[in-house]
């Protein structure tokens, strides 16, 4: 296991590395200017000065290599520069963000866990039957409904029902837990119930492919009743590629946040990159961007290592 | 000698499922996947909307008429009218043009430049393998979305710069799976019977692997269709896709459609009913594709 372990942290370093360097490419060099879209781009009216101090301000005027050098050790350091729209940090504008968003995606995979899996075995244990297609399309139609038109229904039911108008402050959960919960119920559900319908598609195939097992057949053929099988067999060899789902699926997730947070005007970190996007706020856009791949790899990190420490074959091939 | 191989080669040989003909596959698909069919339906529906919009477009879907402003949903106007008083109902039926042009166009690039890439990796191996697969994890260490996201607000807001954005994010999950099944693909007997024979490996590369990795590569390609129609809503919505007054779907429900709620909940409604229904259709039939081409998933 700890050679496992080395072996796969050993391997995200080019992956982290490769990304700095992704990031670092698509904004300096595809663009063009990159001050000049800062300063109204196209308009052709730009004071030539004003020009050479964004580019100083942004290190544009130094070569290449000592810019991606520059990038590189502030990666490293977790020193993004400041964001052109606040002049604050880019690190503390994120931390300020971080916990609403954790929270949310915490509370939306447990309401996901909840639905997913009780309805994906069943669709699996009956496949074919009319269970199955009922599970499979709603399923299907989940997923084929876009996350922020959920939210924007939400918001027409509560605001044509119940004069809801959006949440002016942010209150934490520590703060002011019922409060909190107003806020968020509407958001959780929306990022959860999406996030369901991709977990219940997966399981049911993950359950399906362990029913095909030998060691199923075996269950069978020893003559366990249905509930035996498919339970205590079935169900906990399944589970662990349901684990490993619902951490790769975290891609799933921060698209949910992104426009969700944006549907909700919530001030999380999806809603910061969709603002810093529209601000022009290269540097933010640039430290997200590389920030939620860095997150992004260690989840799948971490998943891999529980798969592993579940499931021995892995290690050791 | 030479009889004998060939007799026992005959006799191992089992007999073929007799050929379909085109619109027998088409009915038998129809039977046993009844989901995929009525998903195919709203497929055909939609192209049928997209190719005919100029005769079944009641207005045109540019023309502001302020006298016209949120209209309620009436025999006239059939989903209501928006804060510019333009119809509805004639920008959804052209909207399905974008929508099916956006997903067409990236998951075919995508998928495509992707599988390519795949069957390169494979075939070569060695150096060229290594380079190739550790540039598609370091594309997968992005979340599909965010990095659509990060190309969009490069390129600018355009219809073709949001095809480019969102077939980037595609090349890398379809190289991996094309990748897996022409690795299979390239250990078969044949593929070392026509390198012994002295085919060029373009030859074996586009006559005996592709071939043979076109299932995966499909299964793939209607996948993504949903996901890219998706994404382009979402991306429209967001504001980094097309510009108005395009009518995008997903243009259609940003910026004021919230803010006139009350006023005209039909605005965010109709356009979000279209998003879901073409996307439940690909999926559908997606979803069925895969199920009757994947023998690991067939009934046994």
């Amino acid at each position: 296991m700890r050679t496992y372990i080395a072996k796969r942290l050993l391997l995200i370093i080019p992956t982290l590395l490769g990304a700095a360097t992704l990031v670092f490419l698509i904004m300096r060099v595809i663009p063009g200017d990159v001050a000049l879209l800062i300063l109204g781009g196209d308009q052709g009216q730009i004071d030539q000065k004003q020009l050479d101090a964004m580019r100083r301000q942004l290190g544009l005027d130094q070569p290449l290599l000592v810019q991606f050098g520059t990038w590189l050790w502030g990666v490293v350091r977790f020193d993004f520069g400041k964001s052109l729209w606040t002049g604050q940090p880019v690190t503390e504008e994120l931390l300020i963000r971080l916990p609403l968003s954790l929270q949310l995606a915490f509370m939306a995979t447990m309401v996901s866990v909840m639905i997913s899996i009780p309805l994906g075995m069943l669709a699996a244990v009956r496949q074919d039957s009319w269970v199955d297609y009922l599970i499979r399309v709603i399923s299907i139609g989940g997923l084929a409904i876009p996350g922020f038109w959920v939210g924007i229904l939400c918001i027409l039911f509560l605001v044509i029902f119940f004069g809801w108008g959006p949440p002016l402050e942010f209150t934490p959960l520590w703060v002011n837990p019922w409060a909190n919960f107003q806020i968020m119920v509407w958001p959780v559900l929306t990022v959860g119930y999406r996030y369901a319908a991709v977990t219940t598609r997966m399981t049911r195939s993950t359950v399906l492919e362990v029913l095909r097992e030998d060691y199923i057949r075996t269950a069978w053929a020893k003559g366990l009743q249905g509930r035996a099988v498919v339970i205590r067999h079935a169900l906990k060899n399944s589970m662990l590629p349901v684990i490993t789902l619902i951490g790769t699926e975290f891609a799933f997730l921060i698209g949910g946040l992104v426009v969700t947070e944006t549907v909700f005007t919530l001030n999380g970190v999806g809603r910061f990159v969709v603002d810093a996007v529209a601000h022009r706020d290269y540097p933010v856009v640039q430290a997200l961007i590389f920030l939620i791949a860095f997150s992004f790899v260690i989840v799948n990190l971490l998943v891999d290592l529980t798969y592993a420490w579940f499931d021995p074959r892995i290690r050791y091939r | 000698m030479a009889t004998n191989v060939e007799l026992s080669h005959a006799a191992a040989t089992p007999r073929l499922a007799p050929r379909l003909s085109f619109a027998e596959a088409i009915i038998k698909f129809a039977r046993t996947k009844p989901i995929g069919a009525a998903g195919a339906l709203i497929i055909v529906l939609m192209m049928v909307v997209a190719a005919l919009a100029e005769v079944l477009a009641p207005f045109d879907p540019y023309r502001a008429d302020y006298g016209l402003q949120f209209a309620r949903p009436s025999f006239e106007h059939w989903f209501g009218t928006d804060e510019f008083g333009r119809d509805i109902m004639s920008r959804i039926i052209y909207g399905a043009r974008i929508a099916l042009f956006v997903g067409f166009t990236a998951s075919f690039m995508g998928c495509t430049i992707g599988g390519l890439l795949g069957v390169i990796s494979a075939y070569w191996g060695g150096k060229v393998d290594l380079f190739l697969e550790r540039l598609m994890d370091i594309l997968l260490a992005f979340p599909q979305l965010i990095l659509a996201l990060a190309i969009a607000s490069i390129l600018g807001p355009a219809v073709q710069n949001v095809v480019i954005a969102i077939s980037i994010p595609i090349i890398p999950r379809a190289a991996r799976v094309v990748r897996a099944s022409a690795l299979s693909v390239k250990e078969n007997v044949y593929v070392e019977a026509v390198n012994a024979l002295g085919a060029s490996r373009p030859r074996v590369v586009l006559q005996h692997i592709v071939p043979n990795v076109m299932a995966p590569y499909i299964i793939l390609l209607t996948a993504q269709l949903g996901a890219a129609i998706l994404a382009e809503a979402a991306l429209s919505y967001l504001g980094l896709g097309a510009a108005e007054p395009t009518p995008s779907w997903g243009l259609m429900l940003s910026g004021s459609a919230l803010s006139y709620a009350e006023k005209a909940p039909w605005i965010a409604l109709f356009p979000g009913i279209a998003i879901s229904l073409g996307v439940f259709g690909f999926n559908l039939f997606g979803d069925s594709l895969r199920d009757a081409l994947d023998p690991k998933l067939r009934k046994s």
